[in-house]
């Protein structure tokens, strides 16, 4: 019984001090941005990794869910005689939630692992320790320049994804469904004309899907760099590590989108 | 101890007791590093039971003993990258382990660290290698830094021309250790620390690797701690010699005096 209470109080007590850790890491990782010395180049390669490295599955990602939606909803809409709204429905599901969401997911996939592994060996083979020795703080140096292409990165992905799957959505609605390109067009910016506008402008809509991707950006980051940088036990825990990384990054996205939802809501569209 | 061993470990210290010129160097008695009834343990693990211990300037002090005897933590300890339970670490007459972060960086910057497998980083070539301290560290010009690059690398028998350009995985093990010294060395550190430098090494390259060390010890007058199981090897480089086991040392004196020694541990280890 002493052994399952002391073994209940060690594990309450490791997952205490790594949520602990991984808030003060990434504070400090944030706050390195600000102050001197910036590793520009390490920020730019990285945004050249997570950025341009991802654009193809962010573009295939964008394209197929655009095509699904407008393909799942015609077989409902079409049954009502409404298949004229499939536009605002795309436009509406893309922009808000598919577009960021599946996006950073994606992202997350490729890119948090491929950060937790470089860490991780970096930590397994004395790379970190190295760093160290050389008075260089690891957090500055590795995190704070993934954190900052992640954030850069991120939107300007969502972006994508949202124009391409509604390019997708038109391409089978014209298509497949037989509905004019002008409709469709004209439902998706109804729709996004209908959530207002922030500063006259930005619709708010546009404004909250790409608010996500900055969440979205520094969740993949910190993770993705708390577990490369927490890893043990050689290359089967650089492995464990990249796993890790993924799955706690895609579950926080999705945890963290539904409150960010309803915070936005409240935030940009009250009485909702 | 046989007289022939004997002799050749006089050697080599009479060889340590010159300077490059062949003059006597003068007996150091600054202390560089001092431990102090250090004490650390991971968990239920002890790893360092009382550990005290100096380092003199411009000496070669060997710290000896069995994997996973505590060793490479006191390196760790003695760059702050671990934190003692309790006793004292001073570096240059400071406490290592009362000082902030940003300090403890400062401190870092006057020290070098061999690593056992170099850890060279790897996404980088031997030019931003030996390059990344001098970059991070000083204000030096591109162009001073490649001389220094340059300079560091033709110090470690490496050719500058043929390596700068390659990346770490493209290097030999010995090779990879040699640039490591040369990053070590790049800012001129007053103290270097190796842990476990000639381990994974071919015999050939471990002897151009000692008188490496031997070279930095007599041309550059570095104060230096090394770490290693191949006590063999460190008594070609080392003035005197510490022996770790389970934690506590348990031999102070010179290699002459250790194989000489007794004690059936010290014996056993040696043999």
């Amino acid at each position: 019984m002493a052994s399952i209470e002391a073994t209940v109080n060690l594990r309450v007590r490791r997952a205490t001090t790594g949520v602990l850790d991984y808030f003060v890491l990434a504070g400090r990782a944030t706050a390195f941005a600000f102050s001197r010395p910036f590793y520009f180049r390490d920020g730019l390669v990285q945004m050249d990794r997570i950025g341009v490295g991802s654009l193809p599955i962010v573009l295939l990602t964008g394209l197929f869910t655009g095509m699904v939606l407008a393909l799942q909803s015609s077989v409902e809409l079409t049954r009502f005689g409404a298949d004229i709204y499939i536009g605002n429905l795309v436009g509406a599901s893309m922009v808000r939630e598919l577009g960021p969401v599946l996006c950073a997911l994606m992202v997350t996939g490729r890119a948090a692992s491929g950060i937790a592994a470089e860490l991780g060996s970096m930590r397994v083979t004395e790379q970190i320790d190295a760093l160290q020795s050389f008075g260089t703080d690891p957090i500055r140096k590795l995190v704070t320049p993934r954190l900052m292409a992640a954030l850069v990165v991120l939107p300007v992905l969502t972006l994508i994804a949202d124009v391409v799957g509604i390019l997708g959505g038109l391409i089978i609605s014209v298509f497949r469904i037989g509905i004019t390109a002008d409709a469709y067009l004209q439902g998706v910016l109804n729709t996004l004309a209908e959530s207002g506008f922030v500063f006259g402008f930005f619709p708010k809509d546009f404004v909250t899907g790409l608010l996500k991707p900055l969440v979205f950006g520094a969740i993949l980051a910190h993770t993705a760099a708390y577990y490369g940088l927490n890893t043990r036990g050689g290359t089967e825990g650089v492995g464990l590590a990249a796993t890790r990384a993924v799955v706690t990054s895609s579950v926080l996205i999705l945890a963290v989108d539904y409150f960010l939802t309803q915070v936005l809501l409240v935030v940009l569209r009250p009485g909702i | 101890m046989s007289s022939a061993a004997g002799e050749y470990l006089r050697g080599i210290r009479e060889e340590l007791a010159r300077d490059e010129a062949g003059r006597p160097r003068p007996v150091p008695d600054e202390i560089v590093i001092r431990l102090s009834d250090v004490r650390l343990s991971f968990g239920d693990l002890v790893v360092l039971d009382g550990v005290s211990l100096d380092v003199r300037r411009g000496e070669t002090l060997m710290i000896a003993g069995e994997s996973g005897s505590g060793k490479s933590t006191i390196l760790k300890l003695i760059l702050r990258l671990l934190r003692p339970d309790a006793g004292e670490i001073s570096v240059f007459g400071e406490d290592v382990a009362h000082l902030t972060f940003v300090e403890a960086l400062d401190l870092r910057r006057q020290i070098g660290m061999v690593f056992q497998n170099a850890a060279l980083f790897d996404s980088m070539s031997i030019y931003e290698n030996v390059a990344y301290p001098l970059r991070e560290n000083t204000a030096l010009s591109e162009d001073e830094i490649e001389h220094t690059v340059r300079e560091r690398l033709d110090f470690v028998d490496l050719d500058p021309d043929q390596v700068m350009a390659q990346l770490p995985s493209q290097l030999s093990g010995g090779m990879r250790k040699r640039v490591g010294i040369a990053r070590a060395i790049a800012t001129n550190p007053r103290v270097i620390l190796y842990d476990e430098p000639t381990s994974g090494l071919d015999p050939l390259t471990v002897g151009t690797f000692n008188a490496l060390m031997r070279k930095l010890q007599r041309e550059l007058h570095v104060t230096s701690l090394l770490v290693t199981h191949d006590i063999r090897e460190g008594f070609r480089v080392a003035n005197r010699v510490n022996l770790l086991r389970a934690g506590r040392i348990v031999f102070r004196g010179t290699p002459e005096e250790m194989v000489a020694a007794r004690d059936p541990y010290i014996t056993a280890f040696l043999s």
